[in-house]
Formats: C-alpha cells, sequence, structure tokens
C-alpha cells in the first residue's frame, strides 16, 4: 500500500523545502551546468507534492496504483532528483552524480533509468499530453490514482500544450491537476515581453477547465489548492503558481540571468550560509 | 516462371490480376482481431477515423478509442500516456501528419520513452494523386527509420498490412506502419509467411534483385514478367521491413546478382534505398540503383498518371532495371 507522506507539520516542510534547495545547489554546482532559478524556485511545490499531496511509495516506484507526477518541463529535474532522494527513492549520494557520465540523473529527466521518473522529457510542450492520457486511461479504467502534471509558464507557447489543454477540457478528466510555474522568466527575458501568456487563468477557464491561483511558495497553500482539484469532479484543475525565480537566494531571486547557470564556488558558499541562517528562523518560528 | 511458390501468393497471379483491396483495411481488420484479443490494445485517431479504417475499432471498442481532433502532436503524446500505463496504443493519421507534423513527440514522447506506439501513417507516397503534392508522403520511411526503438514497415498489400498490424502489436517499442489509399491487387495470401525483420522472396533471378516495399512490390513482380521477356532474369524481394532491415537477405542477393534495384513510392534518398544501400555497403558492396522520387515535389494527377509519370508504374521499372542492367554489363 501506499505510505502516503502527509507531512502536515509546516515547520518540517519548511525544513524540506531548505534542505532540497541546499540539495540543487550542491548538485549543480558538481554538475557545472543546468539551471538554478526554475529549479529553487519549484522547491516549495515539490515539497507540497512528494511529501504531502502524492500518493506514492519510494520503494516500490512501480506500485500500479500510485499517483502519477509528469514533469513536462524537464530542465528543473534537479528539484525533482532532489525531492525523490529526499523522500527516499534513491540514495542521498547519487545526487551529485547529476548530468555525469553513467548517472541515472540525466540532464533532462529519462523514463526507464531512474524509477519513479513517469515521462522522459527536456522538450517543451509535450508533458500535458502524456499526463492527459494517463488521466484517460484512469477515469475508463475507473481507477483511484490521480495525474499530476508540472509545467512551465514559458511552454505554453508551444501549441502542443493547447491541444493538450483542449482535449482535458473534452473528456472532462476531473482526475487531472496541472501545476503551472509561473515565474515570468524564459531564456531570452521576461514571458510577457516574449510573448505574452496572460490572461492565463482566462484561457485555461475557456477551455474547460478549474483554475486556482496560489502563491507557489506557500506550502499550506499548495496542498490546499491539490485538495481542492481532488474535490472538482467534473473537470480538470490547473494550479497557477506564482514563484520568484531563485527563491530563498538574495542573488538569484527574479533574475532571467540565473534560468540556464549553475552556481560558481563563492555563490554556492553564499548561498548555502543563506539557507542555514533560515533553517534556524524556521525552527524559532512559532507555527 | 520464376515465381517462388513457397510464398502462396494468389494464383493467378497477373491475368486476371487479383482483386484490389485498400491496403489501410488490412489495418483496419487487424485492429478488430487485436481489440478482441487483448483488452489492453488502444487506438486514436486525428479527425481521420473513416478514411484510415479506425472508425471500425471505435464501434466495438468506444470506451478505448480516443479522438484527439485535428492535432497530430497530441495524438503522439496522449498515446504515449496511455501507453505508459501498460497499453499497446496505435495512432492513426496521414502520413503526411503523422509522422510530419509529430517527430520531435515520437521521438521523445515516443521512442526515448520506449513506450509500445504503433504509428500508422496513411494515404503515403504519391498515390493520394489529386491532392497533390502538400499531402504526398515522401519523406515518412526516412523521418521514422533514423529513430531509435522504432521499427518501420510498408506492406505491399491489405493481407500484409494485416499481419504486419498484428505483428508489430507484439513489439515492445514504437512502430511506423505505412499504407496508401489506393486500392492494391491483393496479391499475398494467408498463408503468405510474415516475419518483421525477414524480407519475402517472390520471384528468383539471377541478373538483378530488385528490392521493392509497398505498391512497388505487385509492380516489380509485372515488371520482372516482362523483363524476362527482354532477356533479363530479375529477382523480386519484399522488402517490408525497412528497419530492422534484413541484412542476410542483403547480401545473399547482393552476391548472387551482383546489382541490386530499390523501388519505393517514396524520395529515393533516405527511404527504404537507402537503407538497402547502407546494408550493402556493409555487408557485400555491389551497386545499388535507388529508384523513387528525386528530391522533388510532385503534382496533382490521377494515380495511375502520377505512377507512369514518375516511372513507378511496372513499365517505368523495367526501363529504369534495363538500364542498370546495361550499365552493369559494360
Amino acid at each position: 500500500m501506499a505510505d502516503r507522506f502527509r507531512i502536515n507539520n509546516l515547520k518540517k516542510l519548511k525544513m524540506i523545502a531548505n534542505t532540497i534547495r541546499q540539495d540543487v545547489l550542491r548538485m549543480l554546482f558538481e554538475a557545472k551546468s543546468g539551471h538554478s532559478a526554475g529549479s529553487i524556485g519549484l522547491a516549495d511545490i515539490f515539497t507540497a507534492l512528494y511529501f504531502n499531496v502524492l500518493y506514492h511509495t519510494p520503494k516500490n516506484p512501480d506500485w500500479p496504483d500510485r499517483d502519477r507526477l509528469v514533469l513536462s518541463n524537464g530542465h528543473v529535474c534537479p528539484v525533482m532528483y532532489a525531492a525523490m532522494a529526499n523522500a527516499g527513492y534513491f540514495p542521498k549520494e547519487e545526487l551529485l552524480t547529476l548530468r555525469k557520465l553513467g548517472s541515472r540523473l540525466q540532464g533532462h529527466p529519462h523514463r526507464g533509468m531512474l524509477p519513479g521518473i513517469e515521462t522522459s522529457s527536456g522538450p517543451l510542450g509535450q508533458g500535458l499530453s502524456q499526463a492527459v492520457g494517463m488521466a484517460i486511461v484512469s477515469k475508463a479504467e475507473r481507477k483511484k490514482w490521480r495525474v499530476y502534471c508540472v509545467l512551465s509558464d514559458g511552454e505554453h507557447q508551444e501549441g502542443q500544450t493547447w491541444e493538450a489543454a483542449m482535449l482535458a477540457g473534452k473528456y472532462r478528466l476531473g482526475n487531472l491537476t496541472a501545476i503551472i510555474d509561473r515565474n515570468n522568466i524564459q531564456i531570452d527575458g521576461h514571458t510577457e515581453e516574449i510573448c505574452p501568456l496572460e490572461p492565463f487563468a482566462e484561457k485555461y477557464r475557456s477551455f474547460g477547465w478549474h483554475v486556482i491561483d496560489v502563491d507557489g511558495h506557500n506550502i499550506k497553500k499548495i496542498i490546499d489548492a491539490c485538495e481542492e482539484s481532488r474535490a472538482v469532479y467534473e473537470k480538470p484543475t490547473v494550479i497557477i503558481a506564482h514563484t520568484i525565480p531563485g527563491k530563498a537566494i538574495s542573488f538569484m531571486e527574479f533574475l532571467t540571468e540565473w534560468h540556464g547557470k549553475p552556481p560558481k564556488k563563492e555563490d554556492l558558499d553564499t548561498a548555502l550560509s543563506e539557507l542555514e541562517k533560515q533553517r534556524d528562523s524556521i525552527e524559532s518560528d512559532d507555527f | 516462371m520464376a515465381i517462388n511458390k513457397d510464398m502462396n501468393l494468389a494464383d493467378p497471379l497477373f491475368e486476371p490480376a487479383p482483386k484490389s483491396v485498400p491496403s489501410r483495411d488490412g489495418f483496419g481488420k487487424a485492429l478488430l482481431e487485436l481489440g478482441e484479443a487483448d483488452p489492453n490494445v488502444w487506438v486514436l485517431t486525428a479527425d481521420v477515423s473513416e478514411s484510415t479504417r479506425t472508425h471500425w475499432f471505435a464501434d466495438k471498442f468506444p470506451k478505448r478509442f480516443v479522438q484527439v481532433g485535428v492535432a497530430e502532436q497530441n495524438l503522439a503524446g496522449v498515446a504515449a500516456g496511455i501507453a505508459a500505463c501498460g497499453k499497446t496504443v496505435f495512432i492513426s493519421a496521414y502520413g503526411v501528419f503523422s509522422p510530419g507534423r509529430n517527430w520531435d513527440q515520437l521521438r521523445v514522447s515516443v521512442c526515448y520513452n520506449n513506450v509500445p506506439v504503433k504509428i500508422h501513417g496513411s494515404h503515403t507516397g504519391l498515390t493520394v494523386g489529386p491532392d497533390g503534392a502538400s499531402h504526398q508522403a515522401l519523406e515518412d520511411i526516412a523521418m521514422t527509420r533514423v529513430l531509435p526503438n522504432m521499427v518501420v514497415v510498408a506492406p505491399a498489400d491489405a493481407e500484409e498490412a494485416r499481419k504486419a498490424t498484428l505483428a508489430v502489436a507484439k513489439l515492445p517499442g514504437g512502430a511506423y506502419i505505412r499504407t496508401c489509399r489506393e486500392k492494391l491487387p491483393a496479391f499475398t495470401t494467408e498463408k503468405t509467411p510474415f516475419e518483421i525483420g525477414k524480407a519475402n522472396v517472390y520471384r528468383d533471378g539471377k541478373d538483378v534483385a530488385i528490392f521493392a516495399c509497398g505498391e512497388e512490390v505487385y509492380e516489380s513482380l509485372k515488371a520482372a514478367e516482362s523483363l524476362a521477356e527482354d532477356g533479363i532474369d530479375a529477382a523480386v524481394i519484399d522488402c517490408h521491413t525497412i528497419k530492422p532491415m534484413d541484412m542476410k537477405a542483403v547480401e545473399e542477393w547482393a552476391r548472387k546478382t551482383g546489382l541490386i534495384v530499390t523501388v519505393e513510392n517514396h524520395q529515393a534518398a533516405g527511404g527504404m534505398g537507402s537503407a538497402v544501400a547502407e546494408a550493402v555497403g556493409s555487408t557485400y558492396p555491389v551497386p545499388v540503383i535507388r529508384h523513387g522520387v528525386y528530391d522533388h515535389f510532385c503534382e496533382s494527377g490521377e494515380s495511375v498518371e502520377l505512377l507512369a509519370k514518375y516511372k513507378l508504374d511496372s513499365a517505368g521499372i523495367a526501363e529504369i532495371v534495363k538500364k542498370a542492367v546495361a550499365e552493369k554489363k559494360r
């Protein structure tokens, strides 16, 4: 059976998110390449998913009734790897093999190489279609498992994402929850300058989706939004999670230049000491 | 007659020609058989269910049929998601759109994921005729055979399409099946053998070996008859599986005849002929003449007119082979 982690203690969850951020920074530093800002910005969402929302069994990743988590924007995989390792899918030491020859932790995730990865991804716009396919099967066979799909905002410039959104509306996939990392950045700059995505919520609504806007760094609210999506039976739900790229690292926040580069040694040291200080304040916080 | 009796082809083979049936009918029939036998077989289409014969499956197994609309990229992606749940999924659309439109989705969502999605490209080649060049899929073999975890099959008639469909359903990964719109003489029979990766030798010969696929197999057989009257003894091989290529057959016929002519309703570059040439080059190098469409967009016209114009009917093939044999002797 599933050991749904169901950690409800916010202090614990915040500590896990802090650990995941530290892991991601170390991984990217070791790898000497990779995407920092998006991975760091998604730490709270992945903490919520792996430590509260998902029904899954890290020791038995192929459990047939597990919830499926499809990562569409594969370039933020360091945060998923770190969440998985902390949840017990594989030893944490392996995190430092990211992007290295012989590693199961490919630069963009690869199904079949690392148990627990549902789909290979990287080229943007392909995840939601696959999530829709899975949700159609679960619904047709009256299964209880749900499908969660994490997408970037930028990949909504890919037409395929909207093809998938349209079909999810057609089949009223109440068992599908899409979570958009609305961090407003993409490689060449800000999304609204490159090619505007707004009004995001209205677009999804008109495609037949239930839409929830949420602060993507408020773990409690992310969990609540996922719970709400479970209760919406007649249509798919999209959670537009507003995030800050590089969140919690002072010199990374909001900067598009951190989209596609790893930290150098001095960046790593500064970031880790900032995160350690945050641990102390989480510890002393009253919840 | 040098026709290989072991292949149990239709008898008579030429006069009169066997009844004509579209090869996609064989595909549609096989889907029904598969749907009956295995509750894990799913079928998806992109607004072309009737013309791809997937409506037969849809009528019988509506819960395992998904209509995605005019969205071939989503077609491949949704199929990959369904296949990731342990299903065998067939997607059916016109070859120009699938694999034409959704190659990246086939590469990553299907092949890199290594999930059992079988792509049926219908209405391929010149025989969509009047629709014109935009709808004539002449590059689909090239773009699919280069993908890892992808098998590529171009059946010669409806019965072979049926067998090929049943066969690819058993494979663990991706596969591409190519059919055409035009009715084709049903010249193979239930007893004709079919095995993925094993070319069928329909006619023995010593001067030249013609490797053909799809509708060009029967045309090549007819061409071989007329070549015989001119004293040219041509073998005809149904090279239905383009990937994996039957290396043994290629080497054997390169040794036996010292000259290979490939014939396909596809660009002469990158398709079955190129695959044969690659195999010849690495086994027993002899001249390989690749016949097809030569780096060109074709035009509207009736199927027979186009096949004649581009020398892909029996007369045209005979002409190409005759020239190749003459040059070999020089």
